[in-house]
């Protein structure tokens, strides 16, 4: 369905929408003109250095000479090049060590626009003076990471720790309580990595169950330890993880989510069936469902058309050799598929279109965009035309479609279809002024031809007959209409 | 080199310098000759801290990529691994150390986790704008850790001074202002002596505003992301507008390499372009292009000696204006191609219904079409994701549909995917409550029928009509207070709150008559440029009396937003 254009206008002109529009576009568009003109016109003037003017210098690569991402390119380079000499001179390290002895300056100070004490002033002028570096001040630590020499420590100091990234060890925390009491510190402390070490510690020293158990009441901890469990790929204690705490429907998912690591086809369509018996949502078994139906026919169609194309005795697989193996292909590439090499079959075999549109339940506008391209592309002109037949009560035949005509139109010539085909759908399209830009587009000149007729436009008919051959058909019939007396032109 | 971090009222070169000397004195601590293997991913954020030139001075001679296998040679004493946390990575490492020669046994191996620890290299530096009053620092941190937020929100306070005081909104605010608090009281008996440069830290969860990510941003900057992607403040161009067309010569050999360009405020031209809806930006390289031009034009008068003289030494900062001219020319008209095109259009015209709540519960004809037509996958979410969101829900039936022709087109396995949409909110079934999208809107103003793109006099101008909503929560406390939207606060997800940090004595500010507040306001989980956009205008409302800074866990848009949420993005070659 698509809205006249006249309605079209209306609503945009009426509603509150304010589409992103141009509404000066050619103002705008020479706008842009005027300052590329600009830019050309004064490129001549200072051509000989264009190197020169980058602001920055750049590399072969596109990297900022300099930059770090430069240089690791750079060095690389260079060593596979030689390695009799260094790649870079060495040169004496003697470091700028004032930062450490000038970090005492008060920190405000150096903020722009704040008032300034007197011995600011000298401070600043050695800075501008020299190379204009800030230092900055020590950040100050909390007291605890200066106490480092003791060995027995509580939990809070074990978790303060961790979150150092200091040694410690987890082992004197024995009793269940002790360790709980651990982890939850680690937890109040939103420290995925302390959270992480212990969780790793209680899942050495505590049997499943219990760990199951004690993580159900601590969610943030169970979110880092099925986390942790995902990347490390312990797919199996992940899955009793989720059984264990009824999070069934996260299980199958994370089970079905395996097949995607099985590249044996045969193999990936069991595990696909065995995965039908899991605790699935309804919605998402039905899609898993599908899956698996879908895999096992491109099996078979695969075995099938394999033989087919190798026997040399079916027409199509010779003159459209396939590009791909089918398998694992989404639905609608195997319903295009379909409809390219096996469009005639009864809907009795596997490989029917619309046996494939029945099982699936494809819509019908996903089936008909389909077969329309795959049809169009082996220009089955009769097919592409019965696609649209219907019949009234009457027994009168008359093109429908699901879709608008205008991308109809669209389908056709992204699928090279020729003029004689196209002017056909350009015609059912409802939208006149839609329906003659198209014809314009396309070259369909008995549309135009007709509809300035129609529109008794004289002078737009004389201009079009500059548009089409000479001595054509077209050509001929512009005379005509333009010689015909009985036309009562407006123009 | 970053001489653009100083100027604005924060001065951020702070920052760049403490990240700076904790790189130093970690290179110091190991003594001799080095070399470092880098994890690629880290030389971006690290370039902004540091030069090649500094590392070499502390004794770093050789630098390496990190990859499998055997390191190159190198005659030094220490190895230092410069490497996110990521367990593929540790792989790597091993394999390299294990096939390292026996006879270099007295070489040592050292590992630098980033971001870890107290090491703030994690830390983006970006620069201030116009007007010199906003400046964002990026700290680039774990996303998922928000102890390194709260971390990283110490260190600010410990070089920027004690912010008095503290607003949030969502759960994962709630949780960083508690560790921050907890923070504090280590430091108990310790007073920071700093007089505070932020009045306000305003904490915002992205899952308050879900729907800002989702739509595509319209300003110059956000095109560029939206389009090309900007990585560490650098962007990948195809190259065929740049290419360098010289008289008499054909076209013979384009580039073929895309085109790298920095962008940052330090460029003139793109601090005044930056912030502005694309739609303005014609009119203003035109304006530039006229400038230089005339300035060009002026050695036609240059006569005397002195006046050549004059004409000869304005010209380095006249070239690099015209080559700052010629390369946002070229990216404008990359962008024209695309914006002018049917199919933005389209799209945009959908999103702007969905925001203004038109046809929101039913199967939209669009999508299905872009279905049909195999878009982007991404696109598609994309699009249902904020009909989710704006309609409070989805109807079970539109969903079912959706989730079926997405399956059916793009493969059952992303039913993953979708799951993963689900858990993260942003796509969910329509519950008993009735939608209260609407009533939001309407409060918020979160749509301007007039929005004005050349010349804004509200938010709404950098997604052409819409005000991003995380935004407009800013914009409402700073005036007239959060008080008088209470209504619509518990309507958004997550808590609201309040807390106040007491300074010491002596410490409290006198303001001076007409002195500007500044706020830093602090994204979790991810800022879009045209928020950051917003954000500066309303520094630069004259009678706005605020000034913000900002600082988030990433730059987000909408595709590498959704992508994050995919499973398996990598196999989603579109």
């Amino acid at each position: 369905m698509i809205k006249s254009k006249v309605d079209e206008e209306d609503y945009w002109h009426s509603s509150k929408f304010k589409a992103f529009t141009f509404d000066d576009e050619d103002d705008e568009l020479s706008r842009l003109k005027e300052s590329r003109q600009a830019v050309n016109n004064i490129r001549r003037l200072v051509e000989e250095d264009d190197d020169e003017d980058d602001v920055e210098k750049v590399s072969w690569s596109g990297e900022p000479v300099g930059s770090i991402s430069w240089s690791v390119k750079e060095t690389a380079a260079s060593s596979q090049r030689a390695d009799r000499e260094p790649a870079f001179p060495k040169i004496s390290t003697v470091t700028p060590s004032i930062s450490r002895s000038q970090s005492g300056y008060s920190l405000s100070s150096l903020f722009k626009g704040k008032p300034k004490g007197g011995n600011f002033q000298t401070f600043s002028d050695a800075l501008t003076d020299s190379s204009v570096r800030l230092y900055a001040p020590e950040l100050r630590k909390p007291k605890s990471e200066y106490k480092d020499y003791v060995s027995d420590w509580s939990p809070e100091e074990t978790v303060q720790r961790l979150q150092q990234g200091k040694a410690v060890s987890l082992e004197k925390f024995r009793t269940l309580q002790d360790k709980l009491l651990l982890l939850d510190l680690a937890i109040a402390a939103h420290d995925g990595n302390v959270i992480m070490a212990v969780l790793i510690y209680l899942k050495r020293t505590l049997c499943k169950e219990v760990l199951f158990r004690e993580l159900e009441s601590r969610q943030t901890a169970l979110r880092h330890f099925i986390h942790y469990l995902s990347e490390t790929q312990n797919q199996r204690l992940l899955l009793e993880l989720h059984r264990a705490l009824g999070r069934a429907e996260d299980a199958a998912l994370l089970q079905y989510k395996e097949h995607l690591s099985i590249t044996d086809e045969n193999k990936r369509r069991d595990f696909l069936k065995n995965c039908l018996s899991l605790p699935f949502s309804a919605e998402d078994l039905a899609h898993v469902q599908d899956h698996y139906t879908l895999l096992e026919r491109q099996i078979i169609i695969e075995v099938t058309d394999r033989q087919a194309e190798r026997g040399g005795k079916v027409e199509i697989f010779q003159k459209f050799p396939r590009k791909a193996l089918i398998l694992n292909m989404p639905l609608i590439t195997t319903l295009y598929y379909c409809c390219f090499y096996h469009y005639a079959e009864p809907e009795g075999t596997f490989s029917s279109p619309l046996n494939i549109r029945q099982t699936f339940k494809i819509s019908e506008k996903q089936y008909f965009v389909t077969a329309l391209a795959a049809r169009a592309k082996l220009k089955a002109w009769l097919d592409v035309d019965a696609l649209f037949a219907s019949r009234n009560w009457l027994g009168f035949t008359r093109k429908k479609s699901p879709l608008s005509f205008q991308r109809v139109v669209d389908i056709l010539q992204k699928n090279s279809a020729p003029t004689h085909v196209l002017q056909d759908y350009v015609a059912l399209v409802d939208d006149g002024e839609l329906r003659l830009t198209l014809a314009q587009k396309h070259k369909c000149h008995n549309i135009v031809i007709n509809t300035y007729r129609d529109m008794k436009d004289r002078q737009l008919l004389l201009g079009y007959r500059g548009k089409v051959v000479r001595g054509s058909v077209e050509e001929r019939k512009i005379d005509d209409l333009l010689s015909n007396p009985q036309i009562r032109w407006k123009n | 080199m970053a001489a653009h971090l100083s100027y604005g009222r924060v001065n951020l070169n702070i920052l760049r310098e403490a990240a700076r000397k904790e790189l130093r004195e970690f290179l110091d601590k190991c003594a001799g000759s080095k070399a470092i293997v880098w994890d690629e991913y880290l030389t971006g954020p690290f370039g902004l801290i540091a030069q090649y030139s500094l590392l070499k001075e502390h004794e770093v001679e050789k630098m390496f990529t990190l990859k499998h296998g055997r390191l190159p040679p190198a005659d030094v004493k220490n190895i230092i691994f410069f490497v996110r946390p990521r367990l593929e990575l540790m792989d790597i490492i091993a394999d390299n150390i294990t096939s390292e020669d026996r006879h270099h046994s007295s070489r040592d191996f050292h590992i630098l986790f980033v971001p870890r620890r107290s090491m703030l290299c994690e830390q983006r530096l970006k620069e201030q704008v116009l007007s010199g009053c906003v400046q964002e620092c990026y700290l680039e941190n774990d996303q998922t850790s928000l102890y390194h937020t709260a971390k990283g929100l110490m260190t600010l306070q410990a070089l920027y001074g004690t912010i008095p005081q503290i607003y949030g909104k969502g759960e994962c605010a709630r949780l960083v202002a508690n560790m921050m608090l907890r923070m504090k009281r280590e430091f108990a008996g310790s007073q920071n002596q700093i007089l505070p440069v932020f009045d306000t830290l305003l904490l915002l969860d992205r899952n308050v505003d879900l729907l800002t990510p989702l739509a595509t941003q319209l300003t110059y900057e956000g095109l560029i992301d939206e389009i090309y992607g900007i990585n560490n403040g650098y962007v990948k161009l195809p190259p065929e507008k740049f290419a360098q067309k010289k008289q008499g010569e054909g076209s013979k050999d384009l580039p073929t390499e895309p085109k790298k360009l920095q962008l940052n405020s330090a460029e003139e031209l793109y601090a005044e372009i930056r912030d502005k809806n694309f739609n303005a930006v014609g009119a203003a390289l035109s304006k530039k292009a006229k400038i230089i031009s005339a300035a060009f034009e002026e050695r036609h008068n240059a006569k005397t000696v002195g006046e050549i003289k004059q004409f000869v030494s304005q010209l380095p900062h006249m070239q690099a204006a015209r080559s700052s001219l010629a390369n946002h020319t070229s990216i404008a008209e990359l962008i024209k191609d695309i914006t002018t095109s049917e199919a933005f259009f389209d799209n945009l015209t959908v999103e702007q219904e969905f925001m203004t709540g038109v046809d929101t519960d039913k199967v939209n004809t669009y999508i299905e079409d872009c279905i049909a037509q195999k878009d982007p996958l991404i696109k598609i979410l994309r699009l249902v994701c904020m009909q989710s969101v704006c309609n409070n829900g989805l109807k079970h039936k539109v969903m079912d549909y959706y989730k079926r022709e997405i399956l059916q087109t793009y493969g059952y396995e992303h039913i993953l995917t979708l799951n993963n949409l689900e858990k993260a909110g942003l796509l969910k079934p329509q519950t008993g409550s009735r939608n209260n999208y609407p009533t939001i809107r309407k409060t918020l103003k979160l749509w301007m029928e007039d929005a004005n793109e050349q010349n804004p006099n509200d938010i709404s101008y950098v997604y052409s009509g819409y005000s991003p909503l995380s935004i407009r929560l800013t914009q409402i406390l700073a005036r007239p207070g959060w008080r008088s939207i209470e209504e619509v606060l518990k309507m958004l997800p997550g808590p609201h709150f309040e807390e106040r940090q007491q300074l010491p004595s002596g410490l409290h500010k006198k303001r001076q008559q007409g002195e500007n507040r500044t706020t830093l306001v602090f994204f979790l989980g991810g800022v879009t440029y045209a928020e950051i956009a917003a954000l500066r205008f309303l520094s630069q409302v004259e009678d706005s009396g605020m000034e913000y800074v900002i600082a988030t866990t990433k730059l987000v848009n909408g595709t590498t937003w959704i992508k994050s949420l995919m499973d398996r993005p990598e196999s989603q070659t579109q």
